[in-house]
């Protein structure tokens, strides 16, 4: 049995990555098999590494033999193999969708595309993995400048989008970089579990409120936790659609996942933090920020831009659960981790499968649109159901957890925030659904018919793909959450 | 109730569901389209039929299809409650499938395949409330309900038809996701469990006051059961086909809204935590002030579908009431009349639609004289009225009566008296149609050659008006069930 079978998942998009860089412009016809490759390889590894480790437990990896707490130590449990599996899968079929995209726009740029977007996927897997504080700090910003390079290939204001991401993005790393530095001076190392170790004895220390409350800051920079996402609308509908159906599912989710991570081995329940009103502080930010975002979407008139807002609110949803610091919440936090991403992915190959065909995502040129993408659009559907929490689509089974863990918190606020968010929700998809099919009565009544004008099979497989397993994996969550997200919540913070 | 695991509530829900593809795919060839719709509703019919017998000796059928929430699984239970429903649901959509076919091609509608896949769909869906065995699978089919006769109530694609759309939705969906899924929270946060268990789950679990805030948001939460103020989408869904207004809006959709309600009153809360906690009044006044408000403006309107529709938001809240009464008679009258309005009110709005395909009339006031031309069509709609009105010898008649006897038994005069007043108004907003289709004078220039409806149109709507005649003497097997429901006697 090899223990190290996980490196190996972080490592074939890395790898190729180099590849791509020394072949990928002479030989075009390599790049789509290695990309896809290398990514499938890494989905069905990260599936036998999660098996193994719910089986044996979890696995740790040490970086060129340097032991913990001075080596960087990489991590494999329930939790970060189950994220693992997430970034795996969501990278491969959002790069179905990436590639008739970028041969279009693109043409001889396209293995820089997936150069970026191959370390971008290896630095996302590198982030879940990873158990040194500072190593994370490194990985963010690999993540970030790819990001940024991603976002900057984009026609039009995109590269200014872009600009605007880097200063943003650029403070939330200083900020968490600080918090990192005043916890090294507080316990003279980096390691995450030894860190802990070190903190019950200086709770109620300023200082170590201070690097935590840098920490935090900067994640929810990182993560566009409302009002700090000023820089996330801009950027992601400007990206391009083959880097957005990749980076609009993984980043912020994959953030909120580092969240919990350090709330996991920095916050121990019965830590002084708790009695404080910080915790409760923090949920009603969530559900100002939920509600805020909620009302920005509804002023949108592009569907893109509006999807972007929803994200910015779905991010309150999962800081607003994780806070709540309860069963249900977490629980639900770590489902709508998974939800979310998938919910989005689905809208997010919608949106490209749309532009390709029509180039604008303005509501008004959805009109009848159900006519030309028939299958496309009855995917969008499924994920607009999912995303406003109609069963048996999975968002409604997340939304169950974390409005669970609200009332049992007594936490009304948040409680209102997410049914109102689910109403507007409600509102911005079926203004879509109603311009898409029942436009004017340009009908079967003989007036000009539209013709049949389907995405292209790369992107439209994907789409229907993800659109049933919303379904699917609504109605595993039951096995979902026992068997495997209860697992990976600490003992502490259960029942 | 000993239950025996059966793959047939699984059957009759998916039957139609499924029956929704084969009909998107015969888009160009209608006859099979047709086919397809009503195979599945016979297949329907027949497999609820055969679970009637089982379910009639005290047992009942279960079928669970995934674990999804501990302790709450999405699960079928058919019961004698579910049954009710579901038998009356499935026959009369068997026979809006025919009616349907007659007046859609009467008036050669557009998106004829939309309509037949959207409406099978909500049969399903229908159909999933009424054999759902705990309250997050019967909130999912009530959500698909939602979702699906959307595309029905928007069928038209003008402006009227959208708006209308989307005050249904603003209605429909903004209460069941803002007040029914936060009590459906609060109550398994209180108990752990969701299944509807006769006698109710709440038993020591919650407060008056916790209790009486559960009622409430369960009461609104299920708008469709058009309990004031929020009964609004009914007479705005008015703009759809009359097929989709006589079985959605007169049958399934609000119908669903009021088993739903029922569900909770007798299945989750329980009728003596009601009458312990002193909060039935709450039922029975919500029910008592939209029954004769909504009377009363049925009375100003003129659009003969507008004034149905506000007949129906009154003739539910009789149900509503009998419910809330929690005397054994009136719970048992209010679940009767589940099923006699039912078939009266389906007739109702089959004679609308034969008066619209034939004669292209949709206002009362140019109806006079047009029982001369429509013999048929007009005789049918006095049997569902006086049916509605509750005179014998007609269905309704039972259920309200056994309602007047739940008022007396409970000493509760109050609703006796709006119970004989909104009766009266009940024939003050309707029998003045049929006086007027047959002894007032058509209008000079009225045209001649009207005749009845086309045959797939006049069928159903005799056999409905039959069906109300015959209810009044074979209610037995209602009856039972009803007190099945209750667990009580029989």
């Amino acid at each position: 049995m090899n223990s190290n079978l996980h490196m190996y998942i972080l490592a074939a998009p890395l790898l190729t990555s180099f590849f791509l860089d020394i072949f990928g412009r002479k030989k075009q016809g390599l790049i789509a098999p290695f990309v896809l490759g290398s990514l499938a390889l890494s989905s069905a590894l990260a599936f036998v590494v999660l098996g193994r480790v719910l089986e044996t437990g979890p696995i740790s990896y040490t970086v060129g033999a340097w032991l913990p707490p001075w080596g960087i130590e990489l991590l494999v449990d329930p939790l970060s193999g189950l994220m693992l599996l997430l970034i795996a899968v969501v990278a491969l079929i959002a790069s179905f969708a990436a590639l008739p995209w970028v041969r279009k726009e693109l043409h001889d740029r396209v293995h820089l595309f997936f150069i970026l977007y191959l370390i971008l996927v290896a630095g996302l897997m590198g982030l879940v993995l990873t158990a040194d504080a500072f190593n994370l700090y490194v990985l963010l910003e690999i993540t970030s400048i790819t990001t940024y390079g991603l976002i900057a290939m984009g026609r039009g204001r995109a590269p200014l989008s872009s600009f605007n991401y880097i200063i943003m993005g650029s403070i939330g790393a200083s900020f968490y970089l600080l918090g990192v530095g005043y916890l090294y001076l507080l316990t003279g190392t980096l390691n995450m579990a030894d860190i802990a170790q070190f903190l019950p004895a200086l709770q109620g220390s300023f200082a170590l409120g201070t690097a935590l409350a840098f920490v935090l800051v900067g994640l929810w920079i990182k993560m566009a936790f409302f009002p700090l996402h000023g820089w996330l609308p801009m950027a992601y509908s400007q990206a391009p659609s083959g880097a957005g159906v990749m980076i609009a599912p993984l980043m912020t989710k994959v953030t909120v996942y580092l969240m919990l991570r350090l709330m996991f081995s920095f916050i121990a329940p019965g830590f002084s933090m708790y009695e404080t009103d910080l915790q409760s502080m923090i949920v009603w930010a969530a559900a100002i920020g939920i509600i805020s975002a909620s009302a920005l979407a509804l002023g949108q008139r592009d569907l893109k831009k509006m999807l972007t807002y929803i994200i910015v609110a779905e991010v309150g949803y999962m800081v607003g659960g994780a806070w709540l610091i309860n069963e249900p919440g977490i629980t639900g936090t770590v489902l709508h981790i998974v939800n979310d991403a998938l919910m989005t992915l689905c809208l997010f190959l919608a949106a490209a499968a749309i532009a390709y065909r029509t180039g604008s995502l303005k509501f008004e040129n959805l009109t009848n649109l159900y006519q030309k993408m028939p299958l496309t659009m009855a995917a969008f559907t499924v994920g607009a159901f999912a995303m406003i929490g109609v069963p048996p689509t999975c968002g409604f089974f997340s939304k169950w957890y974390l409005l669970l863990g609200g009332i049992e918190a007594g936490q009304w606020g948040y409680v209102v925030a997410l049914v109102f968010s689910s109403l507007v929700n409600a509102i911005l998809f079926f203004r879509i659904i109603e311009y898409a099919y029942f436009g004017k009565g340009a009908d079967d009544h003989g007036h000009a018919a539209i013709e049949r004008n389907e995405a292209p099979l790369m992107i439209l497989c994907p789409l229907l793909l993800v659109a049933v397993a919303l379904i699917v994996v609504g109605l595993s969550s039951g096995p979902l959450v026992e068997n495997l997200i209860k697992l990976a919540i600490p003992a502490g913070f259960l029942g | 109730m000993d239950l025996t695991f059966s793959i047939w509530p699984l059957v009759a829900v998916l039957v139609s569901l499924l029956a929704a593809v084969p009909i998107m795919l015969s888009n160009k060839q209608p006859n099979l389209r047709e086919f397809w719709t009503l195979m599945a509703a016979v297949v329907k019919v027949a497999i609820v039929v055969s679970m009637l017998p089982g379910v009639l000796a005290g047992g009942g059928y279960v079928f669970t299809l995934a674990e999804v929430v501990p302790g709450v699984p999405i699960e079928f239970r058919v019961d004698a409650f579910g049954i009710f429903f579901a038998l009356i649901a499935s026959f009369l959509w068997l026979l809006t499938s025919i009616y349907s076919i007659g007046y859609m091609r009467a008036l050669e509608e557009h998106a004829q395949t939309r309509y037949f896949a959207s409406f099978a769909v909500a049969i399903s869906a229908t159909i999933g409330v009424a054999f759902s065995a705990n309250l997050l699978t019967m909130y999912l089919f009530y959500e698909m309900l939602s979702l699906s006769t959307y595309p029905l109530v928007t069928h038209e694609q003008n402006a009227e038809a959208k708006s209308s759309g989307r005050k249904y939705l603003t209605y429909i969906l903004g209460t069941s996701i803002g007040f029914a899924l936060p009590a459906m929270l609060i109550v398994y946060t209180l108990t752990g469990t969701l299944d509807f268990t006769v006698g109710g789950i709440l038993a020591d679990k919650a407060s008056a006051s916790t209790l009486a805030v559960v009622l409430v948001l369960f009461l609104f939460g299920f708008a469709k059961a058009g309990l004031m103020p929020f009964h609004g989408w009914l007479p705005a869904a008015m703009v759809a086909p009359t097929p989709v207004s006589s079985f959605l809006h007169g049958v399934a959709v609000v119908k669903a809204g009021v088993f739903s309600i029922l569900r909770i009153i007798f299945h989750i809360i329980g009728p003596d935590q009601l009458a312990q906690a002193d909060i039935g009044w709450i039922v029975t006044t919500l029910a008592s002030v939209t029954l004769l408000v909504a009377s009363l403006i049925a009375l100003t309107q003129d659009n003969l579908k507008r004034r149905l529709a506000y007949s129906t938001v009154g003739q539910l809240s009789y149900m509503v009431l009998g419910a809330g009464m929690l005397s054994a008679v009136g719970m048992t009258g209010g679940i009767l009349h589940i099923g006699m309005h039912a078939f009266g009110k389906i007739t109702l709005f089959f004679c609308a639609g034969a008066i619209y395909v034939a004669a292209g009339k949709k206002y009362i006031s140019q109806m006079d004289g047009l029982g001369r031309q429509m013999p048929v069509t007009f005789a049918a709609f006095l049997l569902g009225a006086l049916s509605i009105i509750g005179l014998p010898p007609l269905g309704g008649f039972i259920s309200k009566w056994k309602l007047v006897l739940g008022a007396v038994d409970g000493g509760q005069l109050t609703l006796l008296v709006v119970l004989l007043v909104s009766s009266l108004l009940n024939a003050a907003y309707f029998l003045p149609i049929v006086y007027r289709a047959f002894f007032a004078e058509p209008p000079a220039e009225a045209a001649s050659g009207i005749k009845e409806a086309p045959i797939f149109c006049l069928v159903p709507i005799c056999l409905t008006a039959f069906g109300s005649l015959l209810l009044f003497f074979f209610h037995d097997t209602f009856l039972r069930l009803a007190q099945l429901a209750l667990g009580i006697g029989g």
